[in-house]
């Protein structure tokens, strides 16, 4: 576990964000700008706070009131950053090699590292003549080989391109099925949040906005100028019943409901996440008869929460949170209020996998 | 007169022991200077360029006060090491190490500078010691400065010639390297064709020099990228 509480005057404004981190991935979101690197550099040893503390797994590695400042090569913490930060001079090798042990597991061997991340060829070679999504593959790799209790990954897929960025996160997830280590994922992509992290924590100029399971932060009409919802849009978990039903559609079951989409390719009982953006449903008061919409899921009104002079967002829980962007006049109109029963209705055209 | 070799191989001697005995200071000077901030650097930053900036002869005259047989240092390392430094060979290196000192912490500090802070940073959240980040990463990468700045120091120490003269005389075999036995020469009659000959020397040397820097800095910049 990885408790954070510290206070460090920057440039532009001051941090002052109280964390408790537990093992699993856990997202850290925010605009650039925001002081997400400051954060992973206070808890590397980079930066000293002003005052406050600092304690990974009850250990305490900074105390400004005991006078406790643990040097970063003493913090049993990794860093994997954004620009990788090979060494130009060793080869790929020479880089997996240069670490120290210091968590409290064991550390891998050099065979399981090259394994995991598919390193085998490059073991020679010397890291200008990788390619970036490769660079950062040895990276991850070279942070691992110290054993972190507290791994940072501080947007390792920010200076790469859409096809390269792919191939790193399919890496990236293979690093949670370590259920022991705390891993702090820094991003401003909320698709990377979506297919890594267990939770989230939102963060804006120096404060910790919001922290908690993805699922429940992404559902919040309020937090979306941070979150970017506009686009990400609030998520459903999903198991597929039916792969294809003969249509070409995939049959989920989704808290009690039947969700169809367009096939993925998913064999019947794998979990599923679905994203479904406010602007892609629609609200009844009755079940629509003879629709093209496929989609449709009874569900009551949680809250209302005016978006613009025009423009509302409908918070709807459907055994899980749905939420509708409407127009003011449906909900004048619908006279859509907390405790009202609506027919939520999602086109199976606008549903897609978020994983 | 000695022999061409003899003066030729004292020379290079001398200039060797120079730049061997002073390249850890100098390491370390360039990189408290490239790396520390504390009050005072500006005063240490002054004291390394002192003998750019000083006549060489006055260099030579506190050399003399301080490492003579009756200076408080040279007492002290003669009662201790048995170190004589006046008349000897020893004496020249060491007039030529402090001449040539500011040029080699000039061009090691660029070396330094030049050397991406955030590549020692991510050497010590690997577990690296500030000790084990500077020899492991930082003064590799240095290398093509720290190579520059033994070299133009190797040049400078071989045409060492006034602080030399004013520390440790001009004694045949043991402190009259080649400028100072091209100066003798040219001060006996008949004496310039000798003194022609050691300049063709010295000048044959510096070329080899320069020569193998660029080679060893082709070589590192090749090992880097």
């Amino acid at each position: 576990m990885l408790q954070f509480d510290a206070r460090r005057k920057l440039a532009e404004f001051e941090w002052q964000g109280r964390l408790e981190l537990q093992p699993g991935v856990t997202a850290l979101y925010g605009q650039s700008g925001a002081g997400k690197t400051s954060l992973v550099n206070m808890i590397a040893g980079l930066l000293t706070p002003d005052e406050g503390e600092i304690a990974i797994g009850g250990t305490c590695v900074f105390a400004s009131r005991k006078g406790v400042n643990l040097p970063p090569e003493q913090r049993p913490v990794g860093v994997v950053f954004q620009d990788g930060r090979l060494f130009p001079h060793l080869t790929v090798r020479g880089n997996l090699q240069y670490g120290r042990r210091r968590g409290k597991g064991s550390a891998p061997a050099l065979e399981e590292l090259v394994e995991l991340l598919e390193l085998e060829s490059l073991l020679d070679r010397r890291p200008m003549s990788l390619s970036g999504g490769e660079q950062q593959r040895v990276a991850i790799g070279r942070a691992l080989r110290t054993a972190p209790d507290v791994l940072l990954l501080d947007e390792p897929l920010a200076g790469l391109d859409g096809e390269r960025r792919g191939e790193v996160l399919g890496f990236l997830e293979r690093l949670k099925q370590d259920r022991d280590r705390v891993i702090v994922y820094v991003t401003h992509r909320m698709e990377e949040v979506v297919r890594l992290a267990d939770r989230l924590v939102l963060i804006d100029r120096g404060v910790v906005q919001s922290a908690g399971g993805l699922q429940d932060l992404l559902g919040r009409p309020e937090l979306q100028a941070l979150t970017g919802q506009r686009t990400a849009g609030a998520l459903l978990s999903c198991r597929i019943e039916q792969a294809d039903d003969g249509d070409g559609l995939s049959r989920l079951s989704c808290a009690g409901h039947s969700l169809f989409l367009a096939r993925l390719g998913l064999p019947p009982g794998a979990d599923v996440v679905l994203q479904v953006r406010a602007g892609d449903v629609s609200l009844s008061l009755e079940r629509p008869r003879r629709s093209s919409v496929l989609n449709v899921m009874r569900g009551t009104v949680e809250r209302v929460v005016q978006e613009d002079s025009a423009l509302a967002d409908v918070v709807v829980n459907v055994g899980q949170t749905l939420w509708a962007r409407v127009t003011r006049r449906s909900v004048r109109e619908l006279a859509l209020a907390p405790g009202v029963e609506v027919y939520a209705t999602i086109k199976a055209a606008s549903l897609y996998s978020a994983n | 007169m000695t022999p061409v070799w003899e003066i030729a191989a004292l020379s290079l001697k001398v200039s060797l022991w120079a730049v061997a005995c002073s390249l850890p200071a100098g390491i370390a000077c360039a990189w408290v200077l490239a790396r520390c901030r504390f009050p005072g650097k500006i005063l240490l930053d002054g004291l390394v360029h002192l003998p750019l900036v000083t006549p060489p002869v006055v260099v030579g005259y506190l050399l003399l006060i301080v490492l003579g047989r009756n200076g408080w240092l040279g007492r002290l390392l003669y009662d201790w090491l048995g170190l004589t430094f006046t008349f000897t060979w020893r004496g020249a290196a060491v007039a030529a190490a402090v001449m040539a000192f500011p040029l080699m912490v000039r061009a090691i500090r660029l070396g330094i500078e030049s050397v991406d802070r955030r590549l020692e940073e991510a050497a010590r959240t690997l577990g690296a010691t500030p000790a084990r980040s500077l020899f492991t990463v930082t003064l590799p990468l240095a290398a093509p400065g720290l190579l520059t700045g033994a070299l133009l120091a190797f040049a400078r120490c071989l045409g060492e010639f006034g602080a030399t003269i004013t520390f440790v005389s001009n004694v045949p075999g043991q402190t009259r390297t080649l400028p100072l036995a091209i100066y003798t020469l040219l001060q006996t009659p008949e004496g310039e064709t000798a003194a022609a000959w050691l300049a063709g020397v010295s000048l044959a040397l510096a070329i080899v020099a320069l020569a193998a820097s660029e080679m060893a800095a082709r070589a590192v910049r090749k090992r880097l990228s």
